[in-house]
């Protein structure tokens, strides 16, 4: 595929960084430090960063309610994120948002979101505005098994074909919309001809390997890139926790998480893809994940220390302001 | 009778007005939970909320009906059977979802009765979880009610606690027009006595939760125990209120609203929802319109401020009236 060793050891940088923001996030909500839903990506890094690492300049994101990792790998400051979860002042979104709202748009990072299937169409009118502009940026949506079925993601996918805009759908199929299974939530056999059938290519990945994720995303961005209208990419990954930090999950099978977490775990697989790989080694890669654990922990060092919200900050960044009630 | 929560006594509603009547089934994402799941537990679920649990285990799965994420379609769907004679309880979780599914419920379902030309029952209750306390941020904390509320063709049932959640579910579930019912999520776990029997209370009638002399105070939902517990922390202070529940938005019950206002001649109205066009707004035009010249002070209202629900839990608190800035409001109307 020929990743530069720049790009290889970034692209592990941004999927441990996800892991251990994710990690270290589970235990502080598990203490009682971070307050609100919290939907962790824990499992799924290899997705957002294979996709991402193909985006640069005013290519855009758009999110979901497990949003940090695509914000991370599209290049949030994750300082600023952890602040954001802890509610303070000097947050990414000042506190106002939190977990489910994180965004950063001077970067491209339109909005994690809260409501399922609500991206997708923000997301087309950012490919709009690309393709209006004569630009060769693309516009990404991320967005869950469980999105697809939902009528905005339906309206948006068409619109998008019909405006044939550069518009990049990424369904992460995980298996589970909350409780529920796709095998139940989607109704037909065969979600990726049901998505084609909409006029555009969809790329299928495994959402376990950088690798191969990197290379359907290539194939999607290229094909929206020369401006041949939106494109899908397909991944299949698991969620190394449950929808929600203190879900109890029953509807796993036994053995499911030790099964992903020992065979579906991206970080090993991306060790054992490049163990024969000149550029890169795996002490390369220890001393990336000793750094990851240093940003981590000073993220949280930071978030506590960061300055609290101060209640007339309530009726800042509202476009007209009565004052306080 | 037994001490319940809320989360119980509207489950122990569901469960006997299934049980009573067929035509009552339950559909919404996750009522039973775990579908096509590998762990084969269909049902264990019941609802994010746990509002629906043991419903699929007693009534199955074509009575407890689980869907994937398209709220315009379940509110749909449960519009359409509701016009051919079923009853459907509906549940879009968090009440900010009305945003998806808006038009199923104003322009469709909420017109049914008016537009055929009274030839339509449309016997449908669609639950949602509302208001903020929770730290969720700006999707997924609005009340929601008082925006509904502003619908012709729908009624509106807010609970402030346990008992009254049972009786108006039930009430909701026997009405043949479309019910939007709107649970307090800060107060699932909040338990007052409920009966274990089956009981109803009817749509428009107040509840008066305390008697008093000197201030008409009408708080909605989550508000009304704050309200009460303002209130009793005047108890010392000499100044006594009537506190109203209205309990049903629409349809609303102006007449134990307005005697009270004609009584005490002070009126202070509190919602957690923003104030402009809100329920706060409404009552105070009420309290204008028709019993202005029993007024002895301004109209107080307490809300939250024009701004979307903030993440931060000081931000949050600020944001949701608390008990201190109820018993400041009921303090400026008696200075
Ligand atoms: C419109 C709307 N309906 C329901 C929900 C509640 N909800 C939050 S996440 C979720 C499941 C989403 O599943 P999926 O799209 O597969 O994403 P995943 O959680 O697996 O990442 C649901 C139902 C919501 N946030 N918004
Ligand atoms: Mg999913």
């Amino acid at each position: 595929m020929g990743l530069s060793r720049e790009s290889l050891l970034r692209a592990y940088r941004q999927m441990k960084t996800i892991r251990e923001f994710e990690e270290r996030a589970h235990a502080e909500i598990m203490n009682g430090q971070i307050a609100g839903f919290t939907h962790l990506y824990t499992g799924q890094e290899a997705n957002a960063v294979g996709v991402c690492e193909h985006l640069s300049g005013s290519d855009t994101i758009i999110s979901t309610h497990r949003g940090h990792g695509h914000c991370i790998a599209r290049g949030a400051d994750v300082i600023g994120m952890m602040k954001e979860l802890w509610g303070s002042s000097e947050g990414l979104c000042k506190g106002k948002g939190g977990s489910m709202h994180v965004a950063d748009i001077e970067n491209g990072i339109l909005g994690a979101n809260g409501i399922v299937g609500g991206g997708p169409p923000i997301s087309v009118g950012a490919a709009l505005a690309q393709k209006i502009r004569g630009t060769t940026n693309v516009a990404v949506s991320f967005a869950g098994d469980g999105s697809v079925n939902q009528g905005t993601t339906f309206e948006a996918m068409n619109l998008a074909v019909v405006l044939k805009v550069p518009a990049v759908f990424v369904i992460e199929n995980n298996y589970y919309s909350e409780h529920t299974n796709i095998s139940y939530a989607v109704g037909c056999d065969d979600l990726k001809a049901r998505t084609e059938a909409f006029g555009f290519p969809v790329f299928v990945a495994d959402g376990s390997n950088f690798f191969d994720v990197y290379e359907a995303a290539g194939k999607a961005i290229e094909h929206c890139r020369q401006g041949n209208g939106p494109a899908g990419i397909f991944a299949e990954t698991g969620r190394f926790h449950g929808h929600f930090v203190g879900d109890p999950q029953d509807y796993r099978a036994e053995g499911e998480l030790d099964d992903l977490r020992e065979n579906s775990d991206c970080l090993k697989i991306f060790r054992t893809n490049t163990a024969d790989m000149s550029e890169i080694s795996a002490s390369d890669l220890d001393a990336i994940d000793a750094e990851v654990m240093e940003l981590i922990d000073r993220s949280v060092t930071e978030a506590k220390a960061a300055p609290r919200p101060t209640p007339d900050q309530v009726t800042e960044d509202v476009y007209i302001n009565y004052g306080a009630a | 009778m037994s001490q319940k929560t809320m989360r119980d006594a509207i489950n122990e509603a569901l469960h006997q007005a299934m049980a009573e009547d067929d035509s009552v089934f339950v559909i919404g994402e996750d009522v039973a939970g775990c579908n096509g799941a590998p762990s084969g537990k269909v049902g264990v679920t019941g609802g994010v909320f746990g509002i629906t649990g043991g419903l699929y285990e007693k009534f199955g799965p074509l009575r407890c009906i689980d869907t994937p994420i398209s709220e315009s379609a379940i509110v749909g769907a449960a519009a359409g059977a509701a016009l051919m004679g079923m009853r459907p309880v509906a549940e879009i979780m968090f009440a900010d979802f009305i945003g998806v599914c808006m038009d199923q419920i104003v322009n469709q379902m909420g017109k049914f009765r008016y537009m055929f030309g009274g030839k339509s029952e449309c016997p449908a209750v669609i639950r949602f979880a509302a208001g903020g306390g929770f730290s969720a941020a700006g999707q997924h904390s609005q009340a929601m009610y008082q925006v509904m509320t502003s619908f012709p063709g729908l009624k509106v049932v807010v609970p402030s606690n346990a008992y009254d959640a049972k009786g108006l579910m039930l009430q909701a579930i026997a009405d043949n027009d479309p019910v939007l019912f709107f649970e307090p999520k800060a107060l699932y776990q909040v338990a007052c006595e409920v009966p274990d029997e089956m009981y109803k209370i009817p749509f428009g009638e107040a509840a008066m939760v305390r008697e008093g002399d000197d201030v008409t105070v009408v708080a909605f939902g989550q508000m009304v125990g704050k309200a009460a517990e303002a209130i009793d922390s005047l108890e010392e202070s000499g100044i006594t209120c009537d506190l109203i529940d209205p309990r049903t938005t629409s349809p609303l019950d102006t007449k134990t609203i307005l005697e009270s206002i004609e009584a005490t001649g002070r009126l202070v109205v509190v919602d957690e929802a923003p104030p402009r066009c809100g329920l706060t707004t409404d009552i105070a035009a009420l309290a204008a319109s028709k019993a202005f010249h029993s007024l002895k002070a301004p109209v107080v209202q307490v809300s939250a401020p024009h701004s979307p629900t903030p993440f931060s839990p000081e931000l949050e608190a600020a944001y949701i009236p608390s008990v201190e800035r109820i018993v400041a409001a009921i303090k400026e109307v008696t200075a």
